[in-house]
């Protein structure tokens, strides 16, 4: 099995593939922890549900890039989600409801007339379920995703005392002059461009087990919010990793193994939580 | 010059005026009650106050030279805290947040001071502990510290003693009376009329009827 895994580990793309996958595995579990404490978990689903139209329409046209197109439609659909929550006119989570399920049909609707492909429902599908094109990543893409990585994990640091004021109490946070709308609209932003990188790795369906298993996980070891990041940072990584070198080693989708990693790994957070003690219920 | 100033203010929801008409002030020092029945917008007028929501009408005027994030709140807990991770020196530390302003990390002066904050309120041997592991009234001494660490003029508390038992409330009461005496000005919203008149120096009692006075005022109009 060794020599199996170092035979692999000479292809780049495999290499690439487990960067890839390690560097979103942590981004993505930074902010679980404020997404989950917030109650924004389904802010996740929604926002990656639009991912996936838009990638439809980035198809339709023919791009090179998706990301351009992909990126600036989900952020832009993160600050309505999270203003739509707030005011509440319609209601947040049927705002979300609404916007989520219909930018997926339309993206679906909108490969099935303008696509030129000869496989779509392999299209769809490895857009919904993650496919292998993280194994098909080239080094400009990795690059990529290695900078935005970097830029969500620096900007979760800088601000991690401010997210933890606005996650714990947004009202004592506001009444002290803290500005709560300027960061809450970070933490969407910030969730957006994660989604998008998550895509690649996991599918639109299957993002927000990303987000959420690893805190949640977390949540049932640790006390304190930094005990409770950065275990979930920790987790998250592992698991990912883990998830990668299983689905190259058996030949299962890379996205579905890593979230049942994710799986095992929050029952024995849970039981170990409950046979230590280490949090009350 | 008073440190509010409160002139002719409407509070509601969605334009609709719950308590409307309102003129009175409070001096640095003082310790205002703010009484009345439940749904006469007690809340919503400290909200107004705190500037977490418009006035309809009217206006609140700071002086003193007190600024915005000089002012400490102790809300009423929220569902999310009751099952929140955070140690109760990281919810300490969070009361400078409104200072710190792009700042990311607290110096060193703040961690002194929110150490200092804690061993005021009683909860120092607690600081690592987690949060929703506190009993009640521990919690409360928590977001009291924390509140500390926003202001040193005004502490604003919207029921702070709602479901702790008499022994605890009557601990609690005691303790912002001193700080009180510390010279920290206190408003604060409770159900309690008789503890309102023991501790504060004025009163304000909104509903069907509306009265601004000292606590022997009150004593004469409530006889």
């Amino acid at each position: 099995m060794i020599e199996k895994l170092s035979l692999y580990f000479q292809y780049p793309f495999v290499r690439y593939a487990l960067i890839v996958g390690v560097l979103i595995a942590l981004c993505s579990s930074l902010l679980g922890v404020t997404l989950v404490l917030k109650r924004f978990s389904f802010i996740g689903d929604g926002l990656s549900h639009v991912a996936f139209g838009a990638m439809a329409i980035a198809a339709v046209f023919n791009l090179s890039n998706e990301m351009l197109i992909v990126l600036p439609v989900t952020v832009i659909s993160a600050v309505l989600l999270l203003r739509t929550g707030q005011n509440t006119r319609i209601k947040g989570d049927s705002a979300i409801a609404m916007i989520s399920v219909g930018a997926m049909a339309l993206g679906y609707l909108l490969m099935n007339i303008f696509s030129t492909s000869s496989n779509l429902s392999g299209d769809v599908c490895s857009t919904l379920f993650g496919s292998t094109s993280i194994l098909t990543l080239n080094e400009r893409e990795v690059i990529l995703c290695a900078v935005l990585s970097a830029l969500v994990v620096l900007i979760f640091v800088l601000f991690y005392n401010k997210i933890f004021a606005v996650t714990f109490d947004e009202a004592f946070a506001k009444a002290t002059g803290t500005p709560v709308d300027r960061y809450n609209l970070l933490i969407a932003v910030i969730t957006a461009v994660i989604i998008v990188l998550a895509m690649n790795l996991v599918g639109s369906l299957l993002i927000s087990a990303l987000v959420i298993f690893p805190a949640l996980s977390a949540m049932r070891l640790f006390g304190s919010f930094k005990g409770v990041t950065i275990c979930s940072a920790i987790i998250s990584v592992i698991c990912a990793a883990a998830g990668i070198i299983i689905s190259i080693l058996a030949g299962t989708p890379v996205g579905s193994t890593i979230v049942a990693v994710d799986i095992v790994a929050f029952a024995v957070c849970f039981i170990v939580g409950k046979v230590t003690g280490a949090t009350k219920e | 010059m008073a440190l509010l100033t409160i002139k002719n203010l409407s509070v509601g929801y969605d334009g609709q005026p719950i308590v409307s008409g309102l003129n009175f002030s409070v001096n640095a020092g003082d310790y205002l009650c703010i009484v009345g029945e439940n749904g006469s917008g007690k809340t919503t007028l400290m909200k107004t106050l705190l500037g977490l929501r418009e006035p309809l009408s009217g206006q609140i005027i700071p002086g003193d030279g007190l600024k915005r994030n000089e002012i400490g709140y102790l809300p009423q807990q929220t569902i999310v805290q009751k099952d929140f991770p955070a140690s109760v020196r990281e919810i300490v530390l969070s009361g400078f947040q409104g200072r710190t302003g792009l700042r990311p990390f607290y110096n060193r002066e703040e961690k002194q001071e929110a150490e200092e904050n804690m061993r005021r309120m009683g909860i120092a041997n607690h600081a690592d502990q987690c949060y929703r592991e506190l009993s009640g009234g521990q919690q409360q001494r928590v977001l009291l510290a924390r509140a500390l660490c926003a202001t040193r003029k005004i502490l604003l508390l919207d029921e702070p003693v709602s479901g702790l038992d008499p022994k605890v409330t009557e601990e609690l009461y005691k303790l912002i009376y001193s700080l009180n005496q510390e010279k920290i000005t206190i408003i604060m919203i409770s159900h309690d009329v008789a503890a309102a008149v023991q501790y504060a120096t004025h009163i304000l009692h909104i509903g069907n009827t509306v009265f601004f006075g000292t606590k022997d005022e009150w004593r004469v109009v409530a006889g």
